[in-house]
């Protein structure tokens, strides 16, 4: 209760946003950006993401408990992620072996 | 058990406490009282304890003659899975926070509950649920993945009951997930005035801990078994390598739960440790905040380890190297704990009552089992005794001469809170030898048997290692006898044990202080403000009964 | 919509909820620890969905890593017009989801269940497109393990295998996304039903703001799985 009301005005310009960026992220994805299409990509559904957690989920008005909470959540998902990769990307640096006998 | 309790007539004359408030089997099974929940999971992970044990009683049996003794491999193969599910799932993940830290966690900090009692009860008929799924499994033929579940086997190959243990599997995972929300929620928001974090019990910190992974690292379990079901039952897969599917991508989300899954076994443990420590030397404890703190880095460190489950995996050696120096890091805060008790215990007033036996049997014997963590964490040693007995001792020596051993002594701390009963404290002190003894007579010669090489998971061995698995067999007919001797004098103390005074051990704490024994349903007459720091221990007088 | 007042930013109407508080449970001592407390659950439970979803994000970016031809291709048999309709709509159920949070602070009962039934709808709508892409892909044969029979039109000269694992992840990802919103729009049917029957009130609709982080949530995931599954590289 104790929380400010947000206003409409706040939530609509929120909203817009969003559909924007979506339209944007559509549009992009029509044209030829080699890499650079998965980067816009996922930069854009991170921009979409905090719009829709900071205002309507409220994270912006809320005390640093709840923000701890989900950086949590996700640092530890960033955990999983980038050391299952480094195992994944670096299976091919060492020649893997065919057997067990020496030089196979 | 939770019937006999019912019964039983008040035992503090006409003092209306959380046992007697109220009679009859829907009292208890709809009970949203955190103390009630706390015995209903008691009685549970009893029976599962006594299954999976009985599991382990085959498994040794057959183990006495080189070629097997009473089971064929394909038994065998079912006997182990069946031990691993049911202990590490129904029985460790669950022992000490469902049973202790359920009853103690609102009572330590001045609640009068948990801060979600119906999803509490919620979480106890979850595990039920996912008990009965796995039950289930072990009656119509078992399942003989291994508790690892590695695909393809599991997911492809195996013609026995995988999906309904993973199915069990999976939905008791909720369980443990809506226990680590609420013990979060309530640690964060029902303190009560004057109690500080670094005020409050270290057992607190620890369960805090261990809630942190329950919630970040059981999800991914159940996706995982989620996966693998799928493809059990679609027949196509993501671990399927026909189609280019990675198996060892399995091991990766298995084991960034399972690992996590160890140091939830493990750390309400160490919290137990620290509360018995501090009663019977009464003193406070030595480095409070340096264990406070190890607890958290234990939480966040457990996660970055896993990989040494995979050294042989097929994973790259470059990722290896990486998790072996990790996990020699992890090492470190659970020996900054271990020198902290033993600060603790220097220049204390020392009794041995049981509980303080299985502290000191504890602290022994997870030095030994986290000592043989670190020849495991180094890649080459590694290699050689992957697989073997060595790694089975490693862990029995931290699950069973840690984790149970601490469960042991956190029942036997608290039985006269919980009940409001003593028990017969000869018979405990013995039950703890006996215990200690066949403990370490079943699982020392392990470490040689695996060093020596033999494999685990196998159902018969070459004859020269019949020596040492006749004395491990030996030593786990003691171990049985000494888990039966506690389960007897117990319940038999609930009806004829003389009746206990709020504070039998003259322990700091607000559970001892400011409640009787047994505790009101509320817990409190009125909600205490506390002043102090935790273990406040004015003189040197040894805790009696 | 016709009042919102620009001004001050409220929605401004008669109030015709009751101000009844809510009840204080016995552990607590006070109801605002008990909406704290409330609030910090569903977060907790929040960031265990993120694990949970997280696992199968793990196991996609590898593959997608391992396998990205085929992974393309994958993502070019599904409709993109389908998908960038779908997030439109969740977008905009979010949008009334936020609306009906205001509404209940204002009071406003009518609004409210107006704003609670629209979000279903177009949850519902979501789940409609949905289910008629699964649907197409059975007709197409392009379902893994059930029902796989891709022509090499389709295939493109990428592995029918990798083509496989993609659409094993589109059909696991948004399956499961899908069952949690079927499980948004349940909650969400409790949560209009209480706002009717008054049983939800300005002082006391902790309820309605926990099934909307729920619903943001759920929103969320698809803001992801959008772009992963459908625009995966450029033009086809």
């Amino acid at each position: 209760m104790a929380e400010p009301l947000v206003p409409v005005r706040t939530y609509t310009m929120v909203f817009v946003a969003l559909l924007a960026l979506a339209a944007l992220t559509t549009g992009l994805a029509y044209i030829d950006l080699g890499p650079f299409n998965t980067v816009a990509a996922l930069a854009i559904a991170a921009a979409k993401m905090l719009l829709v957690a900071l205002f309507f989920m409220h994270v912006w008005y809320k005390p640093g408990l709840t923000r701890i909470v989900i950086l949590a959540a996700f640092f530890w998902l960033s955990l999983l992620v980038s050391m299952t990769l480094i195992d994944v990307f670096t299976r091919n640096w060492t020649p893997q072996p065919t057997g067990w006998l020496p030089g196979s | 058990m939770g019937v006999a309790v019912a019964q039983v007539s008040p035992p503090t004359g006409s003092r209306v406490h959380y046992l007697n408030e109220s009679y009859g089997i829907k009292s208890w099974l709809f009970t949203t009282d955190h103390k009630r929940i706390s015995l209903l999971y008691l009685g549970s992970i009893t029976v599962m304890f006594f299954i999976g044990g009985f599991a382990a009683l085959l498994m040794r049996l057959n183990l006495l003659e080189p070629a097997g003794a009473i089971v064929q491999p394909e038994t065998y193969n079912k006997l182990f899975t069946m031990h691993g599910i049911i202990m590490v799932w129904f029985f460790l993940i669950p022992s000490i926070p469902a049973t202790l830290g359920n009853f103690l966690v609102p009572m330590m900090i001045g609640a009068r509950d948990l801060a979600f009692p119906r999803l509490n009860l919620l979480s106890w008929y979850i595990y039920l649920v996912g008990a009965g799924f796995t039950l289930y499994a072990l009656i119509s033929g078992g399942v003989d993945s291994g508790w690892t579940f590695y695909t393809p086997l599991s997911s492809i190959y195996l013609t026995t009951h995988v999906l309904s243990a993973a199915t069990g599997i999976f939905i008791t995972g909720f369980s443990s997930i809506l226990t680590g929300l609420n013990f979060i929620v309530t640690i964060h928001k029902m303190r009560a005035p004057g109690l500080t974090w670094f005020r409050l019990p270290l057992f607190i910190w620890s369960m805090y801990a261990t809630s942190v992974i329950f919630v970040l690292a059981t999800p991914v379990l159940a996706i995982t078994l989620l996966l693998v079901g799928l493809e059990r039952l679609l027949h196509v897969g993501i671990f399927d390598p026909a189609i280019g599917g990675d198996p060892v991508l399995f091991q990766h989300l298995f084991w960034f739960y399972s690992h996590p899954a160890v140091y939830i076994m493990i750390l309400p443990g160490m919290g137990v440790i620290s509360e018995l420590v501090t009663a019977f030397a009464r003193k406070r404890a030595f480095g409070y905040k340096a264990i406070a703190y190890s607890s958290m880095a234990i939480a966040l460190l457990s996660f970055l380890v896993w990989g040494h489950h995979m050294f042989v995996s097929g994973q790259s050696v470059y990722a290896g190297v990486v998790f072996s120096a990790l996990s020699f890091a992890v090492a470190i805060p659970s020996a900054i704990k271990v020198f902290n008790w033993t600060a603790t215990l220097y220049k204390g007033s020392i009794s041995y009552q049981a509980p303080m036996l299985y502290a000191l049997g504890f602290i022994g014997l997870f030095t030994m089992g986290g000592l043989t963590g670190l020849f495991l964490a180094s890649l080459a040693v590694d290699v050689h005794v992957h697989d073997t007995y060595f790694v089975i001792a490693h862990f029995q020596y931290i699950m069973v001469g840690g984790a149970v051993m601490a469960y042991l002594g956190g029942i036997h701390f608290w039985w006269p809170k919980m009940t409001g009963r003593m028990y017969p404290d000869l018979w405990a002190r013995f039950a703890a030898f006996v215990i200690f003894i066949g403990f370490n007579l079943t699982f020392f010669p392990q470490y040689i048997l695996g060093y020596l090489g033999m494999p685990r998971r196998y159902a018969m061995y070459p004859p020269e290692f019949q020596a040492l698995n006749v004395l491990s067999t030996a030593g786990a007919s003691i171990l049985g006898i000494g888990y039966l001797i506690p389960f007897v004098y117990l319940i038999w103390s609930i009806r004829y044990g003389p009746e206990a005074s709020p504070n039998p051990w003259k322990a700091k704490g607000l559970e001892w202080e400011h409640s009787p024994s047994p505790p009101p349903k509320d817990n409190f007459e009125d909600v205490p403000v506390v002043t102090e720091e935790a273990y406040a221990y004015a003189t040197s007088e040894p805790a009696r009964v | 919509m016709s009042d919102i007042a620009p001004a001050s930013g409220a929605l401004v109407g008669a109030s015709d909820l009751p101000s009844t508080a809510a009840d204080l449970h016995h552990q607590f001592e006070e109801i605002e620890q008990q909406r704290d407390a409330g609030n910090m659950g569903m977060w907790v439970f929040l960031a265990t969905e993120v694990l949970f979803f997280g696992g199968l994000f793990t196991t996609y970016t590898v593959y997608r890593s391992l396998y990205f031809a085929g992974f393309e291709v994958g993502s070019h048999l599904l409709e993109r017009p389908f998908g960038a309709a779908m997030t439109f709509i969740l977008l905009g159920s979010s949008f009334t989801m936020a609306l009906s949070i205001h509404a209940i602070r204002m009071g406003r009962r009518k609004l409210l269940c107006a704003l609670l039934l629209l979000t279903i709808i177009l949850g519902a709508i979501f789940l409609g497109i949905k289910f008629n892409e699964y649907a197409e892909k059975w007709h197409e044969h392009l379902v893994p393990g059930l029902n796989f029979h891709p022509t090499p039109d389709q295939l493109r000269g990428a592995p029918g295998d990798a083509v496989d694992l993609f659409l094993c992840f589109y059909f696991f990802m948004t399956g499961l996304h899908a069952l949690h919103m079927i499980v948004g729009i349940g909650l969400l049917s409790v949560m209009a039903i209480r706002a009717w029957n008054r049983s939800l009130s300005q002082a006391n609709y902790q309820q309605l703001e926990v099934s909307g982080l729920y619903w943001h949530f759920v929103d969320i995931i698809w803001i992801f799985l959008f772009p992963l599954l459908y625009l995966i590289g450029g033009p086809r």
